[in-house]
């Protein structure tokens, strides 16, 4: 396998996860979902919403840059990257996010409330749900849209060196 | 049939504000934000605007109270076979406190202390002032869904509800010592928070009773009717969007200023005709955060439309969407049209100058700094002022009738020049053109005291040249235009009694145009204790603000108007712009009685 070019990775995995998370907090913002990944991030660590915010932005952009890592990694096995690739694997990742990611979400986010068992003192974050659902019908759709673009940027720029 | 407005009480956030009324009736409710449309407005229209009821059957007597010097709100029924009470509140925390909240919550407490009552329970979401059907989504432990616009109200309860389609309902029998809690809360901006009941409840009303108990301690006011006073300062307090600093005149629309009228406004917004009287009240009381605040939103509001003014804002000092009637509701008593929005943002007022000129002079003088790029705004208010100041207007009463020359606005057209005189020499705020306002300030006067005033009628008129008064030229002495125990004001006072007079007190703002029918104005029978006060008439300031004050409701609270006949409070309510009455009469009354050193 070839050599991985870090800084590319570095700079283009940064700007690809600005704009997701551009994407998503403007969908927010304009009241098309209540999906807040830097808030479901941040309260794992504090209860305070302000500071929830802001330390899941920061994981948030963190956990931006590593995943970009892994798109890096799948383009080096095929060989090359390319704006498609990219948006095939914004598209699985997006769906992993949406199925299986929010579906086991409840069993590992110390504050978030089980569909079934209802909050608690600790526990009474809204779980997300199917596809994220009970956080607006247009969730999955701005997941999606905003996965695919992170990916595109990643393949679009990211070379694989020969 | 629906309660009678003195019939509510508020509970509120500091976002948001909810009417209760005496009959246990959630009657009206707007989230996330005082101006968003009501998803319970049952005072508008008990059949399509939806409400939120716990009461018991059958007849009860009814008694009420705010605990403490709190906004918690406990109303008591006692029925002949027993005695409950709802504890009603929407939840705040400090800033500082480390707490998972939801963006807005109001608790529905209700215990049982005495034998056992049959209580009936309807939830009744109308989201959208009734416009759209409720889209009730049963959650199970969750709790029950309901989409409002792009957010989701969500209620919580033990209680054992049964959904239909419009709503969730129940009928069910508590016993002595037990109690049922009832949790609604809304979310729009993230996943929604659900907040637990039980004893996770019992710790957010107590930490929202020590927040307004504390909040209200920081009262610096120990002199006459301070029990009136502070409860005014927790009126104002509700009134104010703590993310802005922004004061709205009243949480409600429509409430009719006539009986079943059409003076029906839409009073959620933020008028700067209330500027000076709001920010005298703040820096006497010693809130100065909420003065600090106040002024803030005040100078970034008008910066997005210097130099010219707005009537009013929304809050956050941008311009509301424009009047729309809402024909589906029958009004409050049939008080029609409902409206949203108000027209009155497109008037042309000039007292809003004087105005802000005055609150941002009174931020100066209690030692609050304004920068050199606030400095340009206000002087760009006074240099709009020397332009403008002769043009006709439509007044502090906002007539929609033909723009005349007001001599209340002229004289606040006095005021800022001669404040910002003040700032530029006292507080060197602003680079001043001192002696070209000095002319100008002392051409306004002459026209006042030349076409202001009449001979005949030995008082100020309602504008220049006129031959009728209104309650406004009582406010004269306190921009500092005339001393209140000149001979001109006290011609005027007598004039202003003989033709505005109600009863107990009380007066009408004005007696034309629009005016027969309406109540009396509450605010201008606590500026006329303010003038009495000002002339050192104390005993008789104190005889009327205690006549005044009997014509608040049981909680305390005050409508825009009374009905001189009934007592009945007409017109939007809760009123902020009475209850900086009550507050600014019971101060003006404290220093003139040497309780208290004059505030600004």
């Amino acid at each position: 396998m070839s050599r991985v070019d870090l800084g590319a990775w570095l700079v283009w995995g940064f700007a690809a996860t600005v704009v997701l998370t551009t994407i998503l907090s403007a969908a927010q913002g304009l009241r098309f979902t209540r999906m807040s990944l830097p808030f479901l991030l941040g309260t794992v660590a504090t209860r305070k919403r302000d500071r929830a915010n802001v330390v899941g932005f920061i994981v948030h952009l963190l956990n931006g840059w590593i995943v970009a890592g892994v798109y890096v990694a799948i383009f080096h096995a095929a060989g090359e990257a390319g704006w498609w690739r990219g948006a095939i694997l914004g598209t699985v990742h997006a769906a992993f996010v949406l199925t299986a990611l929010m579906k086991v979400l409840p069993g590992f986010h110390p504050r978030m409330a089980g569909e079934h068992s209802g909050p608690d003192v600790t526990r009474q974050l809204e779980p997300p749900g199917f596809l994220a659902l009970n956080y607006g019908v247009a969730t999955p759709v701005w997941v999606l849209v905003a996965h695919v673009i992170y990916g595109i940027i990643l393949g679009s720029f990211y070379r694989v060196p020969p | 049939m629906t309660p009678a407005i003195q019939d509510h009480a508020i509970v509120g956030d500091g976002r948001s504000a909810a009417l209760v009324a005496r009959d246990g009736s959630l009657d009206w409710l707007c989230w996330p934000r005082f101006d968003s449309p009501s998803t319970f407005g049952a005072i508008l229209d008990a059949e399509r605007g939806g409400a939120f009821t716990i009461h018991p059957e059958g007849p009860a007597i009814v008694s009420r109270r705010y605990l403490g010097d709190t906004n918690v709100l406990e109303t008591r029924f006692e029925t002949p076979d027993g005695a409950c009470r709802i504890t009603d509140a929407m939840i705040v925390a400090g800033r500082d406190e480390d707490v998972l909240l939801a963006e807005h919550e109001l608790v529905r407490r209700v215990e049982c202390d005495r034998g056992s009552v049959r209580l009936e329970v309807a939830f009744e979401p109308r989201p959208d002032y009734g416009r759209k059907p409720p889209r009730i989504r049963n959650r199970g432990a969750l709790g029950i869904f309901v989409p409002i616009g792009a957010g989701v109200m969500i209620l919580r309860t033990d209680a054992p509800l049964a959904l239909d389609p419009s709503g969730a309902r129940a009928a069910l029998t508590l016993a002595a010592g037990s109690r049922l809690d009832f949790s609604l809360s809304f979310s729009e901006e993230a996943p929604a928070v659900l907040p637990p009941l039980g004893r996770a409840l019992d710790e957010r009303l107590e930490r929202t009773r020590d927040w307004w108990s504390s909040w209200a301690a920081r009262a610096d006011y120990e002199g006459p009717y301070r029990e009136a006073v502070v409860r005014s300062a927790l009126t104002l307090k509700l009134l104010g969007y703590a993310p802005s600093g922004a004061i709205i005149a009243a949480p409600t629309t429509s409430l009719p200023e006539r009986p079943a009228g059409d003076l029906d406004w839409d009073y959620r917004f933020c008028w700067l005709r209330d500027a000076s009287f709001t920010a005298y009240a703040l820096a006497a009381l010693g809130y100065r955060d909420e003065l600090r605040a106040f002024v803030s939103w005040l100078i970034h509001s008008t910066r997005l439309t210097s130099p010219e003014l707005s009537v009013l804002y929304d809050v956050f000092g941008n311009r509301p969407s424009g009047e729309r009637v809402l024909p589906h509701l029958r009004g409050y008593a049939d008080s029609r049209p409902v409206r949203v929005g108000n027209a009155a943002q497109d008037q042309f007022q000039l007292d809003l100058y004087g105005e802000v000129v005055e609150a941002a002079t009174q931020f100066a003088r209690t030692g609050g700094e304004l920068d050199r790029e606030t400095g340009r705004l206000i002087l760009g208010l006074g240099h709009y002022v020397v332009e403008n100041w002769e043009r006709p207007d439509s007044g502090i009463w906002e007539t929609r009738r033909e723009r005349v020359q007001h001599t209340h606005s002229l004289v606040l057209c006095w005021a800022t020049l001669d404040r910002l005189i003040e700032l530029s020499c006292v507080h060197g705020v602003a680079d001043v053109p001192c002696r070209d306002f000095e002319r100008e300030r002392e051409r306004i006067r002459s026209a006042v005291h030349e076409r202001g005033w009449s001979e005949s009628l030995q008082s100020y008129t309602s504008t220049l040249g006129g031959t009728e008064v209104d309650a406004a030229l009582l406010r004269l002495p306190w921009y500092g235009f005339e001393p209140a125990d000149s001979p001109r004001m006290r011609g005027t006072y007598a004039r202003i009694e003989r033709e505005l007079g109600a009863r107990d007190g009380l007066l009408y703002r004005y007696r034309t145009g629009d005016s027969p029918g309406e109540g009396a104005f509450a605010l201008c029978g606590f500026w006329a204790v303010q003038h009495l006060a000002r002339c050192g008439r104390t005993a008789e300031a104190s005889r009327r603000l205690e006549r005044l004050l009997g014509f608040a409701n049981d909680v305390g609270l005050f409508a825009e108007e009374v009905d001189p006949a009934t007592g009945a409070a007409l017109g939007n309510f809760p009123q902020g712009f009475t209850h900086l009455g009550v507050i600014n009469a019971a101060l003006t009354l404290a220093e003139a009685q040497g309780r208290r050193k004059e505030a600004a």
